[in-house]
C-alpha cells in the first residue's frame, strides 16, 4: 500500500518511485531511530512513562469526581454538537465519513478486544454485512427483497443481520483461543470480501452497488428525509455514539462486563466460577458485530456506493489500532483514540508536515503502534482494569498480554 | 445437565451420599493418571483425598469439576435441589452450577480485580441478568446487583476479609489469597467444596486460621468439603474419612486413625516420607 502506483512508460519506474524514492531514505532513518528508542528503553522508559502519567494525571486528578466527570461530558458532548455547524462541507464530510463512523468501529471493537480480550481481525466483515444488507433492503442489489424497505427501517434488520453472523462465526471459533482465533476471524474477513467481490450475481461483484437511497424517515406524520448534506448523518451517528456509550459503560459495569473480565484473566478459573465462557465470549462477538453492523448501514446510505474493495482486512487492522492506541478495554479511549488518529491524517493532508503523503499512513501507523507497545501499552487513556493487568504483567503475575487474554494449561 | 443418573446408584450406607466417584479410569496417551478409582463421600463429610505426588489427586478433583472427562467410569453428584447429577461429559460451569465448587492448587484468582470483584463474580453467576438488561438497567438487574453485592459482603465477614474488600487480589498476602478463592467458590453455593491444597505455602498461623475457615464452612455453611492436603498434621485434625492415592489407585479409605495403621499407607506414604513434600 506504500508507494505511488506505477506508469506504464518505465519499467523501473516503480523502483524510482519507490526504492529509490527519497522519502524512503527517510523512513530508514526514522526506523534506525525507533530502533534506538528501543534499544535505550531501559534508560528512557521511566522516564518517557513518568512524563505521560504527569500530562494525562490532571484529568485523572479531576475525573473522580461524578459532578467534575458529568461536567466533562457534558461540555465535550456540546462541543460535538456545535462545533461542526461551524465547519465547512470538507470537514464535515471528513467528520462522518473519516471520524464518527470510525469512532463506532472502534467502540464496538473494543467490546470484543477490550473487554472480551478476543483478538479479532476480521471486523469489517460486519461493516461490509451491514452495509450489503441495507442495499438488499432497498432493492440495490441485483438480487431483490420480498418487500422493499427505505433503508431507515433496514437499520434494525441490518443490524441483526451483522450479529447473526457474529454468532454463527463465533460459536465454532471461539473455542479456540489467542492466535487461532486471530486466524480464523482473518480468514472470515477475507471470505467475505472475496464472497463479495466474485458472487456477481448477488452483491453485483467487484464493481459494487451504486444507488442505495439515503435514509428517510416517515413516522406519525413526522418526516424527515436525509440528503447529500452530511450534519444529519453526522448528528444520527453523534446520538448513536451517545447511546453506546451509555450502554456499554452500563454493561462494562455489570455481570456481564465482570464476566468478560474474568474470562480475560482466567478462562479456567472462570469456568470454575460457574461462567460459561463460550457464551460471554459469543456475546461479545454479537455485539461488537452488531455495531459494526450499524456503522456499515450508515456509510453504504450515506455514500449510497460500497464496493468490496472498501472492506479490506486493512481496515480492520486500522479499527485494531484504534483501539490499542486509544486504551484496550477503555471507552473515552475508543473514543479519543479514533478521533485523534483519523483527524491527523486528514489533517496533515491539507496541511502537510514533514512530507507527510497519505500512502505512507500505515508505516506511521506501524511505527506509532510499536512506540506505544514500549511506553504506552495501555494506550492513551486506559481503563484502569487493563493498566492494572498490563502492571501485573509486566511484574509476571497473571497472563495478561498485549492484546488478551489466552489462559494457560489446565492445571 | 439433563442427564441424570437415575437413583439406582450405590446404596449411600448410613449417611446420603453427595458424591459418588464409581471406577473412574483416566488416562492421557499411555499414562495412566486413575485407574479404576472409587469413592463416597457422604453429605457433611470432610473427606481428604492424601497421598504422594503424581497419585492423582489433582486430575480426580479435575475430573469432578468436568475439566478431564474420563474414559471410562461414572461420577454422581447429588444434589439437594436437583436430584442425582452426572458430572462425566459436562462443561466445568455446568458442573458448578450443579453445585460443585472448587479452589486451584495454585491459586487462580483474577489478580487485576479486587476482592470483592472476586468474589462477586462467583456471586452472580448463576444470575440471570443479560446483556440487555445489563444495557437497560432493567428492575431485575439492579435487585440481582444489590443482592449479590450484600452476599459478596456476607461472604468476605465470613472468611475475614472483609477490611480488605478494596484491596486489589494481586496485592493480599498468601494466607488471605487462600481464602479470597474460598469465598469465591463458596459465592457460587456450593453444597460440595473442593479445595486443593488449600494450606500450601501458608505458614503455621495462617494454617490453623484456615483449618478453622474449613470447619466454619463445613459446620456453619452446612457444605461438604473434600480436600487435597499434603499437611498430615492438618488432614488428621480436619478429615473425618481419608481416602488414599498411590499411582492412580485407591490404596486404602477409613477414619484418620485407621488409615494412619494401614501397612500399605505407611509403606506408600507416611512410613517414607516424600522429600518433596513440606
Amino acid at each position: 500500500m506504500t508507494g505511488p502506483e506505477g506508469t506504464v512508460g518505465d519499467a523501473l519506474s516503480g523502483v524510482h518511485g519507490s526504492l529509490l524514492h527519497p522519502r524512503v531514505f527517510g523512513f530508514i532513518g526514522f526506523g534506525l531511530a525507533l530502533w534506538l528508542a528501543v534499544s535505550g528503553r531501559r534508560r528512557y522508559a521511566a522516564r518517557v512513562r513518568a512524563l505521560s502519567d504527569r500530562v494525562t494525571s490532571l484529568p485523572r486528578r479531576l475525573l473522580p469526581d461524578a459532578r467534575v466527570r458529568a461536567g466533562v461530558y457534558l461540555a465535550v458532548l456540546g462541543f460535538a454538537i456545535a462545533y461542526p455547524l461551524a465547519l465547512n462541507s470538507y470537514w464535515q464530510e471528513v467528520l462522518v465519513d473519516q471520524i464518527g463512523v470510525y469512532v463506532l468501529l472502534a467502540l464496538g471493537l473494543n467490546v470484543v478486544v477490550g473487554f472480551a480480550g478476543l483478538l479479532d481481525l476480521g471486523y469489517i466483515a460486519f461493516y461490509a454485512i451491514g452495509a450489503y444488507s441495507v442495499a438488499y433492503w432497498s432493492g440495490s442489489l441485483p438480487v431483490h427483497p420480498p418487500f422493499h424497505l427505505d433503508p431507515f427501517y433496514a437499520i434494525p434488520l441490518a443490524i441483526v443481520a451483522a450479529m447473526l453472523a457474529g454468532v454463527l462465526l463465533g460459536t465454532p471459533t471461539l473455542r479456540l483461543r489467542g492466535d487461532y482465533l486471530a486466524i480464523v476471524t482473518l480468514g472470515f474477513g477475507e471470505i467475505i470480501q472475496i464472497a463479495a467481490t466474485n458472487m456477481q450475481g448477488i452483491t453485483g461483484g467487484a464493481p459494487g452497488v451504486v444507488g442505495i437511497p439515503h435514509f428517510k424517515f416517515e413516522l406519525f406524520g413526522v418526516h424527515y428525509a436525509w440528503g447529500l448534506s452530511n450534519l444529519p448523518y453526522y448528528y444520527l451517528l453523534l446520538g448513536f455514539v451517545v447511546l453506546v456509550l451509555f450502554a456499554f459503560r452500563s454493561l462494562e459495569h455489570s455481570r456481564v462486563g465482570r464476566a468478560w473480565v474474568a474470562i480475560r484473566e482466567d478462562e479456567v478459573a472462570a469456568e470454575s466460577a460457574g461462567i460459561n465462557v463460550l457464551k460471554y465470549k459469543v456475546m461479545a462477538f454479537a455485539i461488537g458485530a452488531s455495531t459494526s453492523g450499524f456503522a456499515g448501514v450508515l456509510e453504504g446510505s450515506k455514500i449510497s456506493y460500497i464496493e468490496p474493495a472498501d472492506f479490506t482486512v486493512q481496515l480492520s487492522i486500522l479499527i485494531l489500532v484504534l483501539v490499542i492506541f486509544g486504551g484496550m478495554g477503555s471507552l473515552p479511549g475508543a473514543v479519543v483514540g479514533a478521533a485523534v488518529l483519523q483527524w491527523l491524517p486528514q489533517y496533515l493532508r491539507v496541511h502537510p508536515l514533514l512530507g507527510f503523503q497519505q500512502q505512507d499512513l500505515y508505516l506511521y501507523l506501524g511505527a506509532l503502534l510499536i512506540v506505544m507497545m514500549i511506553f504506552r501499552p495501555e494506550g492513551i487513556l486506559p481503563s484502569r482494569r487493563r493498566e492494572r493487568e498490563i502492571g501485573l504483567a509486566e511484574h509476571g503475575i497473571g497472563r495478561a498480554d498485549a492484546v488478551g487474554g489466552t489462559s494457560g494449561p489446565i492445571a | 445437565m439433563a442427564a441424570s443418573a437415575g437413583m439406582s446408584a450405590s446404596a449411600p450406607g448410613r449417611h446420603e451420599v453427595v458424591v459418588s466417584v464409581e471406577d473412574v479410569t483416566l488416562s492421557f496417551g499411555g499414562v495412566t493418571s486413575l485407574s479404576h478409582v472409587s469413592l463416597q463421600q457422604a453429605r457433611g463429610e470432610i473427606l481428604a483425598v492424601i497421598g504422594p505426588n503424581g497419585a492423582g489427586k489433582t486430575s480426580l478433583f479435575n475430573c469432578l469439576t468436568g475439566v478431564y472427562v474420563p474414559q471410562s467410569g461414572r461420577i454422581v453428584f447429588y444434589s439437594r435441589r436437583r436430584g442425582p447429577v452426572s458430572i462425566v461429559g459436562h462443561r466445568p460451569h455446568l458442573v458448578n452450577r450443579a453445585g460443585i465448587a472448587r479452589t486451584f492448587q495454585t491459586s487462580r484468582l483474577f489478580n487485576a480485580l479486587t476482592a470483592f470483584e472476586n468474589v462477586k463474580i462467583g456471586v452472580e453467576s448463576p444470575q440471570r441478568t443479560g446483556p440487555l438488561g445489563a444495557m437497560l438497567h432493567l428492575p431485575r438487574t439492579r435487585r440481582e446487583e444489590r443482592e449479590s453485592d450484600s452476599r459478596t459482603v456476607e461472604l468476605l465477614e465470613f472468611v475475614g476479609l472483609r477490611g480488605r474488600s478494596n484491596d486489589l487480589a494481586s496485592a493480599l498476602p498468601y494466607g488471605d489469597r487462600r481464602r479470597l478463592e474460598i469465598a469465591r467458590a463458596l459465592g457460587t453455593g456450593p453444597e460440595l467444596l473442593l479445595l486443593d491444597e488449600p494450606a500450601a505455602g501458608t505458614n503455621p498461623a495462617e494454617k490453623a486460621a484456615l483449618a478453622e475457615l474449613i470447619r466454619d464452612v463445613n459446620a456453619r455453611m452446612g457444605v461438604s468439603v473434600l480436600l487435597i492436603e499434603h499437611d498430615m498434621g492438618l488432614v488428621m485434625s480436619l478429615a473425618d474419612r481419608i481416602v488414599v492415592l498411590n499411582f492412580g489407585q485407591v490404596i486404602a479409605s477409613g477414619t484418620p486413625a485407621e488409615v494412619q495403621r494401614d501397612p500399605a499407607v505407611v509403606e506408600a506414604y507416611l512410613g517414607a516420607p516424600d522429600p518433596e513434600d513440606a
